[in-house]
Parts: C-alpha cells; structure tokens; sequence
C-alpha cells in the first residue's frame, strides 16, 4: 500500500502529526504551569522545558515503549514525550499521593516505570551512568533495547560525564546520549564554564558516532536520533547526539531572567523566532498536513487534557504525614 | 561443614552466586586479577567471562552507577571497591541515587545492589588507603550495612546482600581473610539486621564489628583470668542494628563497651550509646559508657603511629577493668 509522506522529508505523516501533538502538549502544559507558579499554587522547583520540546520528542518518538531514558532536573517535557500521563504529572507538581511519584519525588523526580521512564534526578549528570547501567542490563541479557541519557550542556562539566561515556564506548553499549544544549549552565553561559564549547567534538574523542543537530528542528532530531537509535539495536555500541536550542525562561521557574542581567532580550527574541513548534507548524501548513481548523480541534483537546490533569489534582490528597517514613527500604 | 579461610568463603560465595542466578554479576576493579582484592575473585572469568565479571578502569563513580541502572532493571549487581577511600569518589551514586530512588518514587522501584567496600589497611599505607567507612553510609536513610567477621557469616551476608531488594554497602576488612572457620559447601544466606553473641557472661557487654569482634574475644579471654565475665556481641549488621540484642544483654550486664574501628565521632559507637541512652536502660547503667574506637585522626603511615592507631585487644581489657572499678564506687581509681 502507498504510504503518505511529507514533501521534503521522509518521515511517516503520521509521526509528523505525532510529534506535533507532543510539542503541543508540552509547551501547553509547562505554560500552565508556570502561570500556577506565578500563582503561588505550585511549590516544588519547576525547570520549564519551554523552547526545547523538539528535542524530548523528536528522540521519544523514535523509541519504543520498553526502551529506557533517564531524565533530569528539567523533567516534565522527557515523561510526556515518552507518553506520561498529564493528570499523575500534574498531581506530582502538587506533591499530591496521585502523582506519578506519590508525592515524594516533586518536579525533580519524576518517574514512571511503566512507559520506561524510571527516574530523574536533581544531581546534574547523575543519571547519565544508569542510562549505561540500564544499557549494561540490556546487553547481558541480550535485548534490543536502547537506552537513553537526557542532559544539559552544563552535565560536560560534570567527571561522571567522562567516566560513563567512556564505559559505554568500551563496552559496546546500547546506550544514547543526548546533550541539550541550551548554551547555559544554571545562571553562566556556557562559555564561560567550558573551555573548549564544541562539545560534540569532545565526544568524539571516545571513538562513537556523534551528531550536531538543530535541536529547534524536531524532524532532525527525530531522523539522527532514529538511526543511531537504530544501529544501537544492532549491537553498533553507543552514540552522542548534541542538539542546540534555548530554554525561554530561566533556569528555573517562570522568570525570563532578562532583568537580572543574565541574557540580553534580543538574544531571547532570536531564539522565540526559531520557534520548534511554529518551525514544524508553518512547514505542515504549507504542506496542507495541518490545517488552522484541525490546528484548533489539537488546541482544543490539549486544553481538555490539562483541565483534566488539575480536576484530577483537585480530588487528590496530599500524602499522610503517618507516611513519613514509608519506602525507605522495599519490604520484603 | 569444612574449615575454611574468610577469603576462600567469599570465592565460594561469589562462584554459587554467579552460577545460580544469571541477574548476579561482579564489576569493579580488580576482580580478574589474582591478588587485587586479595584472592576473593579468583577462577570467576575463567567461568563466568569477561561481561559477568567486568573488570573495570578507575572510574568509581560511573562503574558504581552502572551498577545502579542495571539493578533498576531488575539485575542483582555487587559492585566493588578494593579499596573503600575510592568509594568517596562513587558518593553521588551510593548517597543520592541508590539510597534515595526508592523513596524518591514513592516505592516504585528499588535498587537490588550489593556495594562491596573493602577496609584495607596497616602497612603504613597511609590516611587514603586505610579508612572504615561504615558510619557514613550507616548514616543515609535507604542504605543497609553489613560487616561481617567471620568466614560463616561473610558467606551468609554476601548471599543475604546480593538477594536483598535495596542497596546494601557490604564491608569487610583485609585483616580478616586469613581468619578460619566453619563453613557450609551450600549457598545459605543470613538474615540482615541481625547480631549474635560470641561469649556469654553477666559482667560487662562488649559490642564489637567486624575484626574487633577478634579483639573482644582475646580480651574476653584475659579477663576471663581475672574473673571477669565479659558478653561479646557481634553486630554483623551496622544498619539496621539489631537494637533488642543490645537491650537484652545491657539489661544483664548493666556495662557496655564497644569496639568499633572507625572513627569517634557521630561513628557506630555513638549511636549504639545513644540507642541505649535513649532507652530505659540508661538509668540501670552502673558506670558510663566506654568506646574504643580510632582517634579523631587521620590514618599514619608510620609503623608506630600505626600501633598507637589501631585498637587493640589489650584497650578493651583496660576499658573494662576501668567500667568494673567505677562500679566499686572507687570512681577516683577510674581513668575517665
């Protein structure tokens, strides 16, 4: 049977309208989200994933639900692409005993080991050795699973970075690493922290197969992430995907930070123009994929979706502080 | 049963591991040499290859979250340290990531690791070659520490580590691998969070772990010449403490001393005193409490500084004689 594909690119429409939908998802919810810190209704620290949703998707898109990624302190975008749902995320950021990680874990730590997200972790570059502990266990038991190691350009400074992408290299793992590079380090530029800023070129001296993409351009990421993810299956051993973007509000929070003498506005204007999601949007419009029509039914059933997620977080308690001490150890 | 060596039954407890479930496998360094961690590994990567026993580069913090990533997959890793000064180096992945996942997400998944540290010192090797770290993982919620010190229990206890379902920082000391003893051929384990008495008596408790246990028995024999008749308890499990054993011969003896070789400070030693001062028992207690521990220093490398250094038998006699003469009510003759 004849498969539809988009005019200059070969990815299934299907998959182009998928991704759509996960950026979608992601920039509407961290929006709410930040009006619900603004608000004061959220506590536990929120690093918005807004102006990087291309990268989450475009890399989730190309797994399979049993694959694993690891996250970090900027989580929520990494759990909804890899399909998690709205209603316990919002009930986490509520600390509530819904939440995908029953209250305990908060915006840092968030889990669901059901769509292969076990974990992220507040500890820049902690998880980037499970991510190859995991592809350690997939290559001993001889799946064909992937794994995959979310982190910022500031996790390089980090010797663990180091360590474990040398171990993976070594060893052949089915492991890949993928760099958002957002060209801050919390509150520093990133040239300021690293003295040589390619960091592509620093992963190559570990002997894996690296890429450069535009981490604003969800079907490059998608395309490179697809066939190293693809080669990795096949026992080709790691690789390392470094994907430039911007996050549009600070480090944490729903500041812009523009005030503070951190970034100067024109550097954050460019960055809004290279919109990933307006990039994607303007492309399947002129492709006649999307329509404003059809554009305003997905706005729709976004919109539902997160109204859900908070009457879901409105009927949910917090935990019983009787509670305190329960799954420090598994019992046996 | 056979006599065996404390070295030989980690081997063998390490061979029957690997060989019954095909979760377990042995990384860190040293593990396919002959004599990095003293023997102990010896004859696995002819059998088990290099993948079940992975013999890694000096990378403590990476090797050891490998460790971890694999074991929230359900494998049952032991990750070693030949020697425990480098497990400094694997902080973030012991403290942050093993010990807190199972709470972090609310108790979905645990991280079934078995971190083996091992105390390799004397031979004036020096502050970074020498530490017993016990009571820094003792002190992070979400670790278990055992320290076993005989060739029995140092089977059981490894069996027991690697078949427990959260992270457990499993420590023993280089002394200790000559040390014989009775050891059953099958593959046994012993529970976690449990201590046993090694001497009974009525005078004076001692409580002691790992090599000290040694110490204490040879004191307990001494003093057994003057009449005394010391309780020597070996804790097996730093954490959980078996705190009702404590209880039940505290309650006897109404005189505690503890043998611990780390340090004095926040060690193993201040917490058992605080369990028991926290208790009823504080009030039945004829004299204070006595710890024989390290000093709030460094390790030496001088041979000399070395034997002010280490706790020996002949402290534990001395702390008890003191703790007997306080109890006369002479307490002008009591050195504290």
């Amino acid at each position: 049977m004849y498969k539809k594909k988009s005019v200059n690119t070969d990815i299934p429409l299907k998959t182009l309208r998928e991704m759509y939908l996960t950026m979608l998802r992601i920039r509407k919810f961290e929006e709410t989200v930040a009006s619900l810190i603004l608000k004061k209704e959220i506590q536990t620290p929120c690093h918005l994933y807004i102006g990087q949703e291309a990268i989450a998707t475009g890399v989730c898109t190309s797994l399979r639900k049993s694959d694993y990624v690891f996250s970090t302190h900027r989580s929520h975008g990494h759990y909804i692409a890899k399909g998690g749902d709205l209603k316990k995320l919002m009930a986490e950021l509520y600390c509530r005993e819904t939440g995908c990680s029953y209250g305990r874990g908060g915006s840092m730590h968030i889990a669901d080991p059901d769509i292969g997200l076990p974990g992220s972790s507040a500890i820049v570059a902690g998880t980037i050795p499970l991510a190859v502990g995991v592809a350690y266990s997939f290559f001993l038991q001889k799946k064909d699973n992937v794994s995959v190691a979310f982190f910022g350009d500031g996790a390089v400074g980090e010797g663990v970075f180091y360590e474990s992408l040398n171990l993976a290299a070594l060893k052949k793992l089915p492991v890949l690493f993928v760099c958002e590079n957002n060209l801050f380090s919390t509150h520093m530029p990133i040239s300021a922290c690293l003295a040589n800023i390619d960091i592509k070129k620093t992963a190559e001296t570990f002997c894996i197969p690296t890429a450069r993409v535009d981490g604003n351009d969800v079907q490059s990421v998608y395309k490179t992430a697809k066939k190293m993810i693809e080669n990795a299956r096949k026992n080709k051993g790691p690789a390392f995907i470094e994907c430039m973007t911007y996050r549009w509000y600070g480090h944490v929070g729903p500041n812009l930070d523009i005030d503070k003498g951190l970034r100067s506005k024109e550097e954050l204007d460019y960055w809004m123009k290279r919109d990933p999601i307006k990039k994607l949007e303007r492309q399947m419009i002129q492709q006649k994929i999307l329509t404003i029509a059809k554009k305003k039914v997905i706005e729709e059933m976004i919109k539902k979706e997160i109204d859900e997620a908070i009457a879901f977080k409105n009927k949910s308690h917090s935990p019983e502080k009787i509670d305190i001490a329960r799954s420090v150890f598994k019992e046996e | 049963m056979r006599i065996i060596r404390y070295s030989e039954a980690i081997n063998e407890a390490l061979h029957q591991l690997l060989a019954s479930n095909k979760k377990v496998f042995l990384i860190g360094q040293g593990v396919t040499s002959p004599w990095y961690v003293g023997t102990t590994t010896v004859g696995l990567i002819d059998r088990f290859g290099p993948h079940r026993v992975f013999d890694t580069p000096v990378s403590e913090n990476a090797v050891t979250g490998l460790g971890v990533g694999a074991a929230l997959t359900g494998m049952r890793p032991i990750v070693v340290h030949p020697r425990m000064d480098f497990m400094y180096y694997a902080m973030d992945q012991i403290a942050n990531q093993a010990a807190n996942w199972h709470y972090m997400f609310g108790g979905q998944m645990s991280v079934p690791i078995t971190i083996w540290g091992i105390i390799n010192r004397g031979g004036e090797q020096g502050a970074q070659h020498s530490q017993a770290l016990q009571a820094i993982f003792a002190h992070i919620p979400g670790l278990k520490v055992v320290m076993p010190s005989t060739p029995y229990d140092v089977k059981g206890l490894l069996v027991a580590s690697v078949e427990d379902d959260n992270p457990v920082i499993f420590i023993d000391d280089r002394w200790l691998y000559n040390y014989e003893g009775d050891v059953p051929e099958e593959l046994y384990s012993i529970k976690i969070g449990k201590g046993i008495v090694r001497r009974k008596g009525k005078d004076v408790t001692i409580v002691a772990t790992s090599y000290m246990v040694y110490k204490a028995i040879e004191a307990g024999k001494d003093l057994e010449k003057e009449g005394v008749d010391v309780e020597i308890i070996d804790l097996r499990t730093v954490k959980p403490m078996d705190k009702q054993l404590l209880y039940n011969s505290v309650k006897k003896t109404k005189r505690l001393v503890i043998a611990d070789a780390s340090w004095k400070t926040c060690g193993i030693g201040a917490e058992i005193s605080a369990t028991i001062a926290e208790s009823k028992l504080l009030t039945t207690l004829k004299a204070p409490i006595i710890r024989i521990t390290l000093p709030d220093a460094p390790a030496p490398a001088s041979s000399v500084l070395e034997q002010a250094y280490y706790p020996e038998s002949k402290d534990i006699v001395l702390a008890v004689e003191n703790l007997l003469k306080y109890s006369c009510d002479n307490n002008e003759k009591c050195d504290y």
